[in-house]
């Protein structure tokens, strides 16, 4: 299969005066996992809601598994899997039942559909609350029967939509081993998340999804290269200390905003005493003195020149 | 069975959840009959209808019924569509319509069977109606073409309602009209203003049409109003909860 199993081009979306995706592209290789990345509100849940047919584009053209979304809507349907930010699963059903109205659905023969429900349930470890109601589910059991569904009917591309967001660090880790399988198989996955380890672990290609537009595009490494790495912040009371401490160390950068300085470190004892003595010498003093290693809001910091918090 | 309409899949669904969540067919199924004891016992001596005042009521009563079920249905569709899973059906290569088939079809039945509980205790009571096989015949076609016309406008109130609370009151009038009509006492004995609004609103033909059928005296001026009123109505529901369907997203 050569032909991308998604492409995306020019792809905009609007709310009113609000515009939430600007001009999009990218393309997403068949068999391999992609991940947009981006805080709250960065447009990526609307991204998905329009690769999959539920929301109309108001610009640009997107193809999925070779189809058209705006004239063959249909076809794309019938090729992709959608696993939703909000778990999309019958809570007055069991586990098996939500499992069967799928199968069902997809019209699966009777013999065949006994057997996929029962694979799945055993694949997902949900055999022993097969026949519970979800609404006694736990987040992550939803969260697993929820894939479960997606997955009969063997899409062969599969969004995900921040799998993982409330999800405990063990479900999450179940989370990811599902993927890989998934993955194995063939599958294509397009994935959204707001975290950088998530993309960082599971994804071939990363896409930074800010302000409706996409900041960056490559390899996880490749992103973790633009990315300082372990850093000190330091917060000043006034600008001329500020100031006077950006002279004083080079390579650091500075927030004039939060009147804060990130000191490029290694974090060791050493290095932090010898900052902070410098410090001293000039007789600067911090009002605020933190250790960070890089995250999701360095990877902004780093591409946009601003934090998470202010693309809100 | 590997042809199973996806309209079908949907009523099943739709009748497990009713199954497992009993008040509401305790409400859809017991008030009506609660309501037939009080007219028929408590008021029924203090109306005077010219007939025995059970004949009288029961067909009013029946339309009743056939309201009592829609509130539910109205929370229903709104659960479906406020908590995620419509989104799933949406992105499936399924009929779209087939989720509020199967609202609308499971509405129905359940109408049908609140109605069979209350004419059985309305025979209990001595209710005696003159009606012949045809007639029930007419009674049913015209108590589900109301059931069918109902259920679609209450569907469309369901997916308008920002909530499954509100959804719930919105079907609220749909349940107080018949009492504003002539199910309980005949329209000329009401007063001036409301007497006008109980000749002329839906439920008068339509229960005036039952009433003539199990009378095996039918009225063809009040059948083509109460299938007209019934036929505009569902149409109204139709096209509005498709649209607003497709809108939210």
């Amino acid at each position: 299969m050569t032909s991308p199993a998604i492409s995306v081009s020019g792809l905009r979306k609007a709310y009113g005066d609000k515009v939430v995706l600007d001009g999009i592209d990218f393309e997403v290789a068949a068999g391999s996992v992609f991940s947009l990345l981006g805080p709250n509100g960065a447009g990526k849940t609307t991204t998905v809601n329009v690769l999959t047919t539920l929301l109309k584009a108001d610009g640009g053209t997107v193809r999925v598994a070779g189809h058209d979304i705006a004239t063959e809507a249909r076809a794309v349907r019938a090729a992709i899997g959608v696993t939703g930010q909000f778990a999309a699963v019958d809570e007055l059903l069991s586990g098996q039942e939500n499992l069967q109205l799928m199968v069902d659905l997809h019209r699966v023969g009777s013999g065949q559909g006994g057997r996929v429900v029962a694979e799945l349930l055993e694949r997902f470890d949900l055999v022993e609350s097969a026949r519970k109601l979800v609404s006694t589910y736990s987040g992550g059991m939803r969260r697993k029967l929820d894939l479960a569904m997606t997955l009969v009917g063997n899409p062969r591309i599969i969004f995900l939509d921040e799998p993982t967001t409330g999800l405990d660090p063990r479900s999450r880790r179940t989370m990811w081993e599902i993927v890989r399988g998934l993955v194995a198989d063939g599958v294509t996955v397009f994935l959204t998340t707001q975290y950088l380890e998530e993309a960082d672990q599971l994804a071939d290609r990363v896409a930074v999804l800010d302000q409706g537009r996409l900041v960056a595009q490559g390899t996880p490494d490749d992103l973790k290269r633009q990315v300082p790495g372990t850093h000190v912040r330091l917060r000043f009371a006034t600008v001329s200390e500020l100031d006077a401490a950006a002279r004083l160390f080079t390579g650091s950068t500075r927030d004039d905003e939060a009147l804060a300085l990130r000191v490029p470190s290694d974090g060791g004892t050493k290095s932090l005493r010898a900052l902070l003595d410098r410090l001293d010498e000039h007789s600067l003093g911090a009002e605020e003195f933190s250790v960070h290693t890089p995250d999701l809001d360095d990877v902004f910091l780093a591409l946009t020149g601003h934090a998470t918090e202010a693309t809100r | 069975m590997s042809t199973k309409s996806p309209s079908l899949v949907m009523l099943r669904r739709n009748f497990k959840h009713i199954a497992r969540n009993p008040t509401s067919v305790f409400n859809a199924v017991l008030m009506p009959v609660v309501l037939m004891l009080m007219f028929v016992y408590v008021f029924g001596d203090a109306f005077d209808v010219g007939v025995d005042y059970v004949d009288y009521v029961t067909p009013g009563l029946m339309l009743l019924a056939v309201c009592y079920g829609l509130g539910a249905t109205a929370t229903a569709v709104n659960s479906d569509m406020t908590k995620g899973i419509i989104n799933r059906f949406k992105v499936m290569d399924v009929s779209r319509g087939a989720v509020l088939t199967g609202h609308v079809v499971a509405s129905v039945l359940t109408n049908l069977i609140a109605i069979a509980a209350l004419v059985g205790v309305a025979f209990l009571l001595g209710f005696n109606p003159a009606a012949g096989l045809l007639d029930w015949l007419g009674v049913i076609g015209v108590v589900v073409l109301l059931g069918f016309a109902a259920g679609w406008l209450t569907v469309a109130l369901g997916l308008a309602a920002k909530s499954p609370e509100t959804a719930g009151i919105a079907a609220v009038p749909l349940v107080m009209l018949p009492f504003f009509s002539s199910a309980i006492v005949p329209a000329e004995k009401m007063g001036p203003g409301i007497r006008q609004f109980a000749e002329y609103q839906p439920f008068t033909p339509v229960i005036e049409t039952v009433r003539g059928l199990l009378d095996s005296a039918p009225s063809s001026g009040d059948a083509i109003a109460a299938v007209a009123w019934c036929v505009g109505i569902a149409l109204v529901g139709y096209l509005w909860a498709r649209s607003t369907f497709t809108k939210r997203a």
